[in-house]
């Protein structure tokens, strides 16, 4: 009776203690919202748990070495010239080469199946958003909505989004984390990741590659909506915007630097902006612009 | 006249640069004065400054890696407290302009001018005496490879106090790193500290290579070189093909700088896709070259203190010459969020996780060194053990990251600052703090204080979990690196812990100061006359600590494994009292002048400064031309002296055998045996 209080005592704080410590920490990678993610923390999840095979064994080992042949324990067997054995030699080697085998493979698929330029399966129509970093803010223009916005992307929930993303000065990298994928932005490129989510939720966004001196700041918010209507809803709003983003003048006035800029809505953009903004880096890799959904390499 | 260079320079305004500014001056005020005032200025040039003595300029890269981790750990404790004020909803004390400075000078320290000459400085203190040699093969150019070295650290520390360092992170990317996105000084001081240290480090590996092929002790093949010779030698190899890489890279980024070519600019044509796989074609190759020496420290150790021969040498070689040839087909795997396709990213993942199966081999190899051996815990050892399992964990971490997939949500997260933290705290450092306490007696004559090492090894340790764990957790909750200002509350518990285990660090570093201070005052009571405290069993205990200037009074025979330990037990120490005339090379003070030289030609580079450049470039080409004529650059040490040393040292050997040395005050017991 005893034993199974003290048990019941020491569980009991043990889920305390970590509820408490752990009540305030918000996993973005482990609580995904999106398919993409989902397959990333599986792939995480799954990975962590074949390597434990050998680090397991690694660090018992250790330990238990360590503690069993100290020097005060004279006891114990003393082989001083013993220093090899093809047995050992041959499962040292042929363990982590089956772990590894057994890795690389699911790397192989994994990297195949969740290239960040492969469209999703799905039935819905997917649709395009294009994002240019700017100094120190996120655009996000909607080619087929004649639309922009500054730090604010939304989308409705279920509709696989191809983003199309480029940089208007240094580099930096398109990421929200709990739709999964990150893809870099540089300029006079294009890079695609193509992201999807399966719940209605606003999603923290922001870079991942240190960008300068408002970096900290490059924050945006990924909202994805029930359904079309409210979308479509959200849409007109910002059609209705009285800042127009129409020709590349407009886009270097948006772009000057600043830093934890407002949320904003640009109207009139032209389906083209994306090519524009691309084709004003002289001699850059990537000039035209094939249509939305097909799978041209561009490097 | 002075080019960009002007009073504004001086950063007047910056409080705490200022104060750190007046305590360097006057602790160096005090130090110089201190040097006058006891007359050793001309002790110091003839004896350290001009030396071409491996063991003498080791332990000048040791004393420099030291001062320099003071300065990155400075850094880190600022990163810290920024962090987590911020993310208490606080402005903290340092805006972008300035914390931005600081990770970039972090990184670079603690890579170039903290991790990479502790590992050069303990190569050359131990890789000619292992192989039995009398010097480097090219002793002068040793020489200028550490004062082109002391070069970089002076630039990159006077961009503290002159001008601004770079605010790019410590790899530079452009186009940041551009002279549009950084159009001051700072990216300059970076160019030019690196380049210059550079150069330096591939001298030393032409160096060590040629040492290492050539000066070996006649007998000693290839297959029977200790294993950190091995490693060394791999790590070696990786410098001379890697080095120059990094130093293109750099050059094509100061032609973009200087004369306004468009290698890495967004415009005309340029690709700064081009700059990341260029630098991390070094990068990549840079980590080995870090971690292969530490894994050979530790295979000395483990071998030593388990006091067994070392398990399955062959395989253990062969495990670093594959990861020395795989080091070179996995950079890739810095970038997998760059958008190369699938193929791409799967080739260079599954090329990084093939890297684990050697590695992973080297750790068993070391557990098996251990299994049915008599473990000594001395602090080396401890070292050692505590490295074995921080390594695995940051291993494991390190293969996750090879996945690109996982890669794509964990690239440049906390996470991946965990890793690499994981890996070069847990591998390189330890490592070198492990060689650091094994080889201190053989570069000193006096033993390091255990009690004092063991607490620094305690304090770290522990220190370590606590600051990185919770970056990796950090990581999944999807906070970013290289933030400071207005981070997320909810990150604030994480980093507070982390920001404790920072502290925790502080005190092991003290540690190390009171174990060097305890040292210096029982010095008489660790003094080690035998040459040979540890019981060792390679060749660098076969002479006296510190060794004579020679080195071997007679060459060692080295055609065998553990050749120093098995010599004993047949009894065939040295003990021949027939000597020879020694073959030395003459101290110079040319690579103290062509570094001088150095220094102003990129301080004037820097600030656009014309006229010192050209001083600068006369000035190191006349003494390197000078030099080159100089003809009295060798003698021979005469019998006579020989004999004095090495019979000295005999009759010292001799004298202690007879009477029991004590630790003083050291419960911790740690045994001195002897060989003889």
């Amino acid at each position: 009776m005893k034993t199974s209080r003290y048990k019941n005592i020491l569980s009991g704080g043990f889920v305390f203690f970590i509820s408490l410590f752990l009540s305030g920490c918000q996993f973005a990678l482990l609580d995904p919202k999106g398919q993409i993610g989902a397959a990333e923390k599986d792939l995480i999840i799954t990975s962590v748990l074949l390597m434990l095979v050998v680090v397991i064994p690694v660090i018992l080992m250790t330990f238990y070495f360590s503690f069993k042949y100290r020097e005060s324990n004279t006891g114990e067997t003393y082989t001083p010239e013993w220093a090899h054995s093809t047995k050992i030699e041959l499962v040292v080697w042929t363990v982590p080469i089956i772990i590894i085998a057994i890795l690389g493979a699911i790397t192989w698929q994994s990297t195949h199946a969740l290239d960040p330029r492969k469209p999703i399966e799905s039935s819905v129509k997917p649709m395009t958003i294009e994002v240019v970093s700017l100094d120190w803010k996120w655009l996000f223009i909607y080619p087929d909505q004649h639309i922009a916005t500054i730090n604010e992307v939304v989308f409705p929930k279920d509709v696989p989004v191809e983003f199309r993303v480029t940089s208007n000065s240094v580099m930096n990298s398109f990421f929200i984390p709990q739709l999964g994928s990150q893809i870099y932005a540089m300029a006079g490129m294009l890079t695609k990741v193509h992201l999807i989510a399966d719940e209605a939720g606003v999603y923290d966004g922001i870079s991942a590659s240190y960008s300068g001196h408002g970096f900290s700041g490059m924050k945006f918010k990924a909202l994805a909506m029930p359904d079309q209507e409210s979308f479509d809803e959200w849409v007109k709003k910002a059609q209705a915007s009285n800042d127009k983003l129409v020709t590349l003048k407009d886009f270097e006035t948006i772009a000057e630097p600043s830093e934890n800029a407002p949320v904003s809505y640009y109207s009139n953009v032209p389906s083209t902006m994306l090519t524009t903004i691309l084709n004003q880096f002289e001699g850059s890799l990537m000039c035209t612009i094939t249509p939305s959904n097909s799978t041209e390499q561009t490097f | 006249m002075f080019g960009r260079l002007t009073l504004d320079a001086i950063p007047f305004h910056e409080p705490i640069l200022m104060v750190t500014m007046a305590i360097i001056m006057l602790g160096g005020a005090a130090l110089v004065g201190g040097i006058t005032y006891l007359g050793k200025w001309r002790y110091l040039w003839t004896e350290w400054f001009t030396t071409v003595d491996h063991k003498k300029i080791g332990v000048m890269y040791i004393i420099i890696a030291f001062v320099m981790m003071m300065r990155g750990f400075a850094d880190a404790i600022m990163m810290r407290s920024q962090q987590v004020l911020s993310a208490a909803g606080e402005t903290g004390y340092l805006p972008p302009h300035h914390y931005d400075q600081i990770f970039s000078a972090h990184g670079v320290i603690m890579i170039f001018f903290m991790a990479m000459p502790f590992i050069i400085g303990l190569m050359n203190i131990v890789i000619p005496l292992q192989i039995g040699a009398r010097d480097v093969a090219f002793p002068f150019l040793n020489s200028l490879s550490f004062w082109l070295f002391v070069v970089g650290v002076v630039l990159i520390n006077l961009s503290l106090f002159v001008g601004e360092f770079a605010q790019t992170g410590w790899l530079a990317y452009p186009p940041l790193s551009g002279k549009e996105y950084s159009p001051g000084v700072g990216v300059d001081y970076w160019i030019w500290a690196l380049q210059i240290s550079g150069i330096g480090t591939t001298l030393s590996g032409v160096n060590f290579f040629t040492t290492i092929m050539r000066l070996r002790t006649p007998s000693m093949p290839l297959m029977k070189m200790p294993v950190f010779t091995w490693a060394s030698l791999c790590a070696n190899v990786l410098i001379i093909i890697s080095f120059p890489i990094l130093t293109v890279t750099i050059a094509l980024l100061t032609l973009d700088r200087y004369l306004g070519t468009h290698f890495f600019t967004n415009d005309m044509g340029g690709d700064m896709m081009m700059y990341v796989n260029l630098i991390w074609a070094w990068g990549h190759p840079e980590v080995y070259i870090l971690v292969l020496p530490v894994f050979g420290v530790f295979s000395e150790v483990v071998a030593t203190f388990s006091r067994k021969k070392l398990f399955g040498y062959t395989s253990l070689v062969w495990a670093t010459v594959v990861i020395t040839i795989l080091a070179f087909v996995v950079w890739l795997h810095h970038f997998f969020t760059m958008g190369a396709g699938a193929n791409v990213n799967a080739f260079f993942g599954i090329a990084t996780m093939v890297i684990s199966i050697p590695t992973g081999v080297k750790i068993f190899n070391w557990l098996f060194t251990m299994y049915r051996g008599r473990i000594k815990f001395t602090t080396p050892m401890l070292w050692t053990v505590g490295f074995m399992i921080t390594f695995t964990i940051g291993g494991m971490t390190g293969v996750l990251l090879a996945v690109p997939a996982a890669n794509f949500v964990l690239h440049n997260s906390l996470f991946l600052i965990a890793h690499f933290h994981n890996v070069i705290i847990g591998g390189v450092v330890f490592g070198c703090f492990a060689g650091f306490a094994y080889w201190f007696p053989k570069a000193t004559g006096y033993m390091l204080d255990e009690k004092w090492g063991k607490r620094a090894f305690w304090f770290w340790i522990t220190g370590f979990f606590v600051a990185f764990m919770p970056l990796y957790i950090l990581g999944f909750m999807g906070m970013t690196r290289r933030l400071s200002q207005h981070i997320e509350p909810q990150y604030f518990p994480m980093l507070a812990i982390a920001a404790f285990g920072a502290v925790l660090i502080l005190c092991g570093i003290l540690c190390q100061i009171m174990q060097l201070y305890v040292t210096f005052r029982n010095r008489e009571a660790l003094r080690d006359v035998t040459g040979d405290p540890w019981d060792g069993r390679t060749l660098e205990w076969a002479t006296s600590s510190p060794p004579p200037f020679y080195n071997f009074a007679h060459l060692p025979e080295g055609n065998e494994l553990d050749a120093h330990w098995y010599q004993k037990e047949r009894g065939e120490t040295d003990q021949s009292r027939d000597y020879q005339p020694i073959h030395m090379p003459k101290n110079t003070g040319a690579g103290v002048i062509i570094s001088a030289y150095a220094l102003v030609f990129g301080f004037g580079l820097i600030w656009y400064i014309w006229w010192l450049v050209a001083i600068g470039v006369v000035g190191m080409i006349g003494t390197w031309i000078k030099h080159s004529f100089n003809e009295d650059v060798d003698y021979y040490v005469p019998v006579e002296e020989v004999k004095a040393i090495e019979e000295a040292h005999k009759a010292r050997v001799a004298g202690a055998s007879t009477k029991p040395v004590t630790n003083n005050d050291d419960e911790d017991e740690m045994e001195v045996e002897y060989a003889n």
